[in-house]
């Protein structure tokens, strides 16, 4: 089966986040692979060790993200690809999802697998625009997936309930929390994942033309939540509680 | 110059600190409450491949480099003291000596189990009336036929429990009225062969630390390690691998009584602020942060140094000597920082102060660090 992922390097959340002239501050972040596409890697190659076949991990980022590709290959991905979007100024959601269909175009697939979002933006968009691009059907948010010769059977949350769905390859899903545990890395892993083969395709590799993938998008500000000011507990009878917290809520939040 | 790690290691240090937080620091306080030895981590980490580490491939090892065993110490003393000096002991300890002074079938039979974490790791060296000066071992093997015939006893021995052999030193001759010390190897389930496990420590509850009992225990020739006589130089050069580890173990705990420390003080509010707006914790917190940088440091240059194939005995006495008396004034302070709070085991730090204190006594005692400075400075 030829399965792949696509997966992107984000800034860690449980990490400090600084902002610096309108976006984050790149030196100050660490860096990992979105959790959610740690569910895709994962469950890529459980399929592959039980139906055989190879995956590809791809990414469109800069050099910097051969790092998260390198350690999907220390997880046991068997390729990976760099699409370096480098010379790009702005890129948005369109931008990727159409790099990536035409990177897709062609190869030969059976799956795609993705996250269900990317916790630095949070959109959820490429893997859905990506099916659209090359017209194959597309699950989100899946829990657990079965397959069958080309038959699938997915199982998919929906704001906590459960949807069953059947489908067939070539399909694109993305994973959410529940799908599998992502493993560790192991030693050996790490030791072989510089010798597997990681390719870099610019741009121009693959014919793509800066204006054709033009984001759509335009970003005006990126700044932090405010901070949490530390909250108020009131004390004494029920009543005149009351009447404080009303009080309050008028003069202090300003919300009545 | 170069001060980046490799992407290996850089990778080896992401794994181990995610697994660190994930699979060993949730239940290090009851571990250490219930003195039970961390069985399931340890599976865990040899599936890992990481209980071999640094050997060779071929001996079921990870091929990787000293710094990245300095790495996987650091992270996993930073979650759990007993977690760190056990996975220490095992590799530089337990697997070191194998891999030094081993011969290829002893490498085979006994480094392999040690590799794969199907056996611990464990070295005796201290006995009761051995310690710093290890060199008056009394325990003794003679030769008879092609048997050693083993009697005497060894003390504070990590990992023995859990260990399917280890290798021991003993007297082997007497030439010239000088003491003639090898180190054989010694399966413990050997008849006359007793590990016993019930000290009452200070700290480090759930590692194991063992007496053993050698009454009469026999052994094949061959289990000699290394050459007969040289077994002092042999573990000199072992406890020189073994500083780096328990090294790096000191800035592990030392991180994680900073990382409290540092947000406690950030919360805890007395005379209207926060304690870290008073300069004088500030100064405290200044300290801690610059210890552990100079001690990860030092740790990590004695490594560097190791896998160069350079000489490293100043460097790594130095390592672990400033490494263990930072850690133990870091704890100190950590405690404080926490006023009453850090007295009590919910926060923690209390565990990391027990636990510190044995860095500055194992692999040689602060003392002794300094003596070996001072011999290689040329005093
Ligand atoms: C938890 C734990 C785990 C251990 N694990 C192992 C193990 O796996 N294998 C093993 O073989 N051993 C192990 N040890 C033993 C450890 O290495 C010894 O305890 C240590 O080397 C000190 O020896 P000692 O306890 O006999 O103290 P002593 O040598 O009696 O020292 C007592 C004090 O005198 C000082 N002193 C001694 N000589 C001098 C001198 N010449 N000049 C100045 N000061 C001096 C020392 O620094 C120390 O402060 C372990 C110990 C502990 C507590």
């Amino acid at each position: 089966m030829n399965l792949f992922v696509i997966l992107k390097r984000t800034f860690d959340t449980e990490e400090k986040i600084s902002i610096a002239n309108g976006a984050i501050a790149h030196d100050s972040a660490e860096y990992i692979i979105n959790p959610y596409d740690e569910y895709a890697i994962e469950e890529a190659i459980t399929l592959r060790d039980t139906h055989g076949g190879e995956v590809t991990v791809v990414t469109v980022g800069t050099e910097e993200s051969e790092k998260e590709l390198r350690t999907a290959l220390a997880m046991g991905a068997d390729k990976a690809v760099l699409i370096d979007a480098e010379e790009l100024d702005h890129s948005d959601q369109f931008t990727t999802a159409a790099i990536l269909a035409t990177y897709f175009k062609e190869q030969e697939f059976d799956l795609i697998l993705g996250g269900n979002v990317a916790i630095d933006n949070g959109t959820g968009q490429v893997g859905p625009r990506l099916a659209e691009l090359l017209d194959i059907p597309q699950v989100t948010t899946i829990t657990k997936l079965e397959i069958n010769g080309t038959d699938v059977k997915i199982e998919r949350d929906v704001e906590g309930d459960v949807e069953k769905i059947e489908t067939s390859l070539p399909l694109l899903v993305t994973a959410q929390q529940g799908l599998n545990e992502p493993r560790y890395p192991s030693l050996p892993g790490i030791m072989k994942a510089k010798k597997k083969p990681l390719e870099t395709l610019e741009l121009d590799d693959l014919d793509i033309d800066e204006d054709d993938v033009e984001a759509k998008t335009k970003t005006i500000e990126v700044y932090l939540p405010a901070k949490k000011e530390a909250g108020k507990i009131l004390s004494g009878e029920l009543n005149d509680q009351v009447k404080e917290l009303v009080s309050l809520l008028r003069s202090e939040a300003k919300v009545i | 110059m170069n001060y980046a790690l490799t992407d290996e290691q850089a990778m080896i240090q992401k794994m181990m600190k995610e697994f660190a937080d994930e699979e060993v620091a949730p239940g290090a306080e009851q571990r250490d409450k219930d003195k039970a030895f961390p069985l399931e981590i340890f599976k865990k980490l040899g599936k890992l491949g990481i209980m071999g580490l640094p050997f060779p491939e071929q001996y079921g090892g990870g091929g990787a480099d000293t710094i990245s065993f300095a790495i996987a110490v650091e992270e996993l003393s930073r979650a759990c003291g007993s977690t760190g000096i056990t996975y220490s002991a095992h590799v530089s300890l337990g697997g070191a000596p194998l891999y030094l002074f081993g011969t290829e079938e002893q490498k085979e039979k006994y480094l392999v189990p040690i590799c794969t974490g199907e056996s611990f790791g464990a070295f005796g060296l201290t006995e009761p009336n051995a310690g710093s000066d290890a060199g008056g071992t009394q325990t003794t093997a003679k030769l008879e036929g092609d048997q050693w015939v083993i009697n005497g006893s060894k003390c504070y021995i990590t990992n023995a429990s859990y260990a399917k052999h280890l290798a021991l030193t003993a007297i082997t001759g007497n030439e010239h009225g000088k003491k003639e010390i090898s180190a054989i190897i010694v399966p413990t389930d050997a008849k006359g062969f007793t590990v016993i496990d019930n000290y009452e420590k200070l700290g480090l509850h759930s590692s194991n630390t063992t007496e053993l009992v050698i009454d009469g225990v026999t052994v094949p020739k061959e289990n000699l390690l290394g050459k007969q006589g040289e077994g002092f130089k042999q573990f000199l050069i072992t406890l020189d691998g073994g500083r780096i580890g328990i090294g790096a173990m000191a800035v592990g705990i030392a991180q994680a009584a900073y990382d409290r420390a540092l947000a406690y003080a950030n919360e805890r509010k007395q005379f209207g602020s926060t304690l870290s707006k008073f300069q004088a914790i500030q100064f405290k917190l200044a300290d801690m942060a610059m210890k552990i940088e100079l001690a990860r440091n030092m740790v990590y240059k004695a490594a560097w140094l190791k896998d160069q194939g350079k000489k490293f005995s100043k460097e790594a006495a130095m390592a672990k000597l400033y490494a263990s008396e930072s850690c133990m004034q870091i704890c100190s302070e950590a405690v404080q920082i926490h006023g009453g709070y850090g007295y009590m085991r919910d926060y923690q730090v209390e565990r990391f102060f027990r636990d510190a204190k044995l860095t500055e006594i194992g692999e040689g005692t602060s003392e002794v660090q300094r003596m070996v400075i001072a011999r290689e400075i040329g005093c």
